[in-house]
């Protein structure tokens, strides 16, 4: 079986957000950029895959020479091979049809992705990817099994799960659930040693287009003091005549 | 021309998200002087969408769609799109609404926008205003193509009344329903569930232990609430994955957020941040929750859960 991990390369959890050029640009000023965490679940699945199933996993990322670090540190994870096509992604579409063409010419059989990138939350790229190339999609991916050229998934849903029947070519938006947390792994010297003579392949963008752009950034204005009580009369009086929330 | 709204259903029951989809679809058609068509999947009583603003409902019922499947449902969506001639098609950011939303943007070549916050800026050109980085910043992005997707924040627009008069028409189209069938469905009838809810109660590691969710359950149901809970209290297999919120687990955007024994960490906040109102329960005061929330008690969750549980049921009989 042949896997693609798509890794989007975001900043930490813990980051300031701030921006710059008028608030058009994200300011990557003393940000630190990680593996985006859906996607973690969805490279140390792909590692089972190898291991117990003898899965060839490569990684891709669609982005400036800037994700390659990033890119490293899946491959000091496990991946056999990494993949940069070369571009500024602005937009979800546009990065799936990069990845679309990746996972064409590379004859994969399983797509995995994250459920939505903690950047831009736009929860595109996999559904995008699925469709584009004619593979099966499953969201909100939980738990993955693949026998042959069949594949069964647990799919989180509102108000609980459920139980999916598919087959291969198949693209997955995974999150935790895929592996626990307790899974994850932190690359050792080993992996990081390896890493470095791994192939990491450039190439360049197909047919770039932007569905959409992105004009100017915000930030929420300020949020007021909060309101401190010392006992729960006031807070049920204020959250029915105040907050109207009760 | 048209504003096309996918309106979903639970046993022949729209949402309420579906209603204020509806509400938001008809801001936007007043926006582009042109009117709402409604597409419903094996929903009753389609025509009481007319109360938020639609004009027509595609109506579709079939039995082989009783349960969810995203290729269908996108096939229905994209095809009463192109039979309506939609400039815009409204979604909302349920879980199934973002499995649809990708699927169907490629079949109709539009570009798509999720967790929209208000009506569009502009119509032409057609900006949106939707929040990114986990709800700690907002984007204002262009569409620029000619049909678009714009995806809904929950609680964002709210149920607008109207009363249009809609008018129903059976849709069959053609559908195209892919190769993923449904095995087995694991659904808890009885809960409300955190996506539905208006208002969500949730504990953290303060809590000590599982053994003490039962005032946390009864305080839910006082409220008639969902559950939830931080992080680590689903990391120790304390409760259930599904309750997990906050940046990695699911978003919350009620109209009530109570969090119980939680410290307010970056990645918890940024997961909740868009309820309306917050309300935090903590032994320190220091506790950076204090900072997200707007109305707080600075004490003991094992003496405050089971008082305000008291006073909520003095309150609820008085306001029954
Ligand atoms: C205004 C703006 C500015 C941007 N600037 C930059 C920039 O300077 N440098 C840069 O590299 N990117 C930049 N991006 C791209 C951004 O980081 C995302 O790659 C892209 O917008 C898709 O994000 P999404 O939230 O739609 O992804 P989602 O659809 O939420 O992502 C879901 C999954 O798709 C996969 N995926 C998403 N994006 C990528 C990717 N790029 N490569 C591989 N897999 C991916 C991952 O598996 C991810 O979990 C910018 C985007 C915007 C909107
Ligand atoms: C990549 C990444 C992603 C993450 N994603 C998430 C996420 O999605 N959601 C999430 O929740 N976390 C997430 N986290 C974890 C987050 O950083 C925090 O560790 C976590 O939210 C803390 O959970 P907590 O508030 O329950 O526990 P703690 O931080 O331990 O806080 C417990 C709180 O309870 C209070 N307390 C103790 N006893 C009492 C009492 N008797 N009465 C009242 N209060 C009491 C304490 O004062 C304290 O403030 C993530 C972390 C990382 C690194």
């Amino acid at each position: 079986m042949k896997i693609l991990v798509c890794i989007s390369h975001v900043p930490d959890t813990t980051s300031k957000i701030n921006f710059t050029e008028g608030d058009t640009k994200f300011d990557t000023n003393g940000v630190q950029f990680v593996i985006n965490p859906n996607d973690e679940f969805g490279l140390t699945r792909a590692m089972w895959f190898k291991e117990k199933q003898g899965a060839t996993v490569h990684v891709a990322n669609v982005g400036g020479p800037e994700t390659e670090p990033t890119l490293r540190k899946a491959l000091a994870i496990g991946a056999d091979e990494a993949i940069r096509i070369n571009t500024v992604a602005t937009d979800g579409y546009s990065v799936a049809k990069q990845l679309a063409n990746v996972a064409k010419e590379g004859g994969y059989d399983l797509v995995i992705g994250g459920r939505e990138s903690i950047d831009y939350n736009g929860g595109m790229v996999p559904g995008m990817i699925a469709q584009l190339t004619g593979a099966n999609f499953i969201n909100t991916c939980i738990g993955l099994e693949v026998e042959g050229n069949n594949a069964t998934a647990v799919r989180e849903m509102d108000g609980g799960k459920e139980t999916l029947k598919t087959t291969l070519p198949l693209v997955i938006g995974g999150q935790k659930g895929l592996v626990e947390e307790s899974d994850l792994r932190i690359p050792n010297m080993r992996g990081i040693m390896q890493a470095r003579s791994k192939p990491l392949h450039v190439k360049e963008a197909v047919d770039i287009s932007n569905e959409t752009a992105s004009i100017q950034f915000e930030k929420p204005a300020p949020k007021g003091a909060v309101k401190l009580v010392d006992n729960v009369e006031d807070l049920v009086n204020l959250l029915h005549n105040e907050a109207k929330a009760i | 021309m048209s504003v096309l709204v996918y309106t979903e259903s639970d046993g022949g029951k729209f949402k309420k998200i579906a209603q204020e989809a509806v509400s938001y679809a008809k801001g936007i058609a007043d926006m582009l002087g042109t009117n709402v068509t409604a597409v419903a999947i094996n929903a009753e009583n389609v025509s009481e969408l007319g109360a938020f603003g639609a004009s027509k409902v595609l109506e579709l019922s079939n039995d082989s769609l009783k349960n969810f499947n995203a290729e269908a449902y996108a096939s229905i969506v994209a095809e009463a799109a192109k039979k309506e001639n939609a400039q815009v098609v409204v979604l909302t950011s349920s879980i199934n609404s973002k499995f649809i939303a990708p699927l169907l943007a490629v079949k109709l070549d539009a570009g798509y926008v999720p967790n929209v916050v208000s009506l569009p800026e502009s119509a032409s050109p057609f900006k949106v205003k939707h929040s990114v980085f986990s709800n700690k910043a907002f984007s204002h992005t262009e569409i620029k193509t000619d049909t678009k997707i714009v995806g809904l924040a929950k609680n964002a627009f709210g149920v607008k009344e109207h009363n249009t008069t809609a008018t129903t028409e059976a849709f069959s189209p053609e559908i195209s329903s892919g190769n993923v069938e449904v095995v087995s469905v694991d659904k808890a009838t009885d809960k409300i569930t955190i996506a539905d809810a208006e208002i969500v109660v949730s504990g953290g590691r303060g809590l000590k232990g599982p053994e003490n969710w039962g005032m946390i359950e009864e305080l839910a149901s006082v409220l008639g609430a969902a559950t939830a809970c931080s992080k680590p209290v689903s990391d120790m297999g304390w409760r259930p994955h599904s309750e997990h919120v906050g940046q990695t687990g699911k978003p919350v955007a009620s109209n009530l957020y109570i969090a119980i024994g939680i410290s307010g960490a970056i990645q918890h906040l940024a997961g909740i941040n868009s309820s309306k109102v917050k309300v935090v329960i903590n032994n320190d005061p220091e506790a950076p929750f204090f900072k997200a929330a707007d109305y707080g008690i600075v004490g003991d969750a094992f003496e405050i859960v089971p008082q305000l549980i008291e006073k909520l049921k003095e309150f609820k009989s008085q306001n029954a």
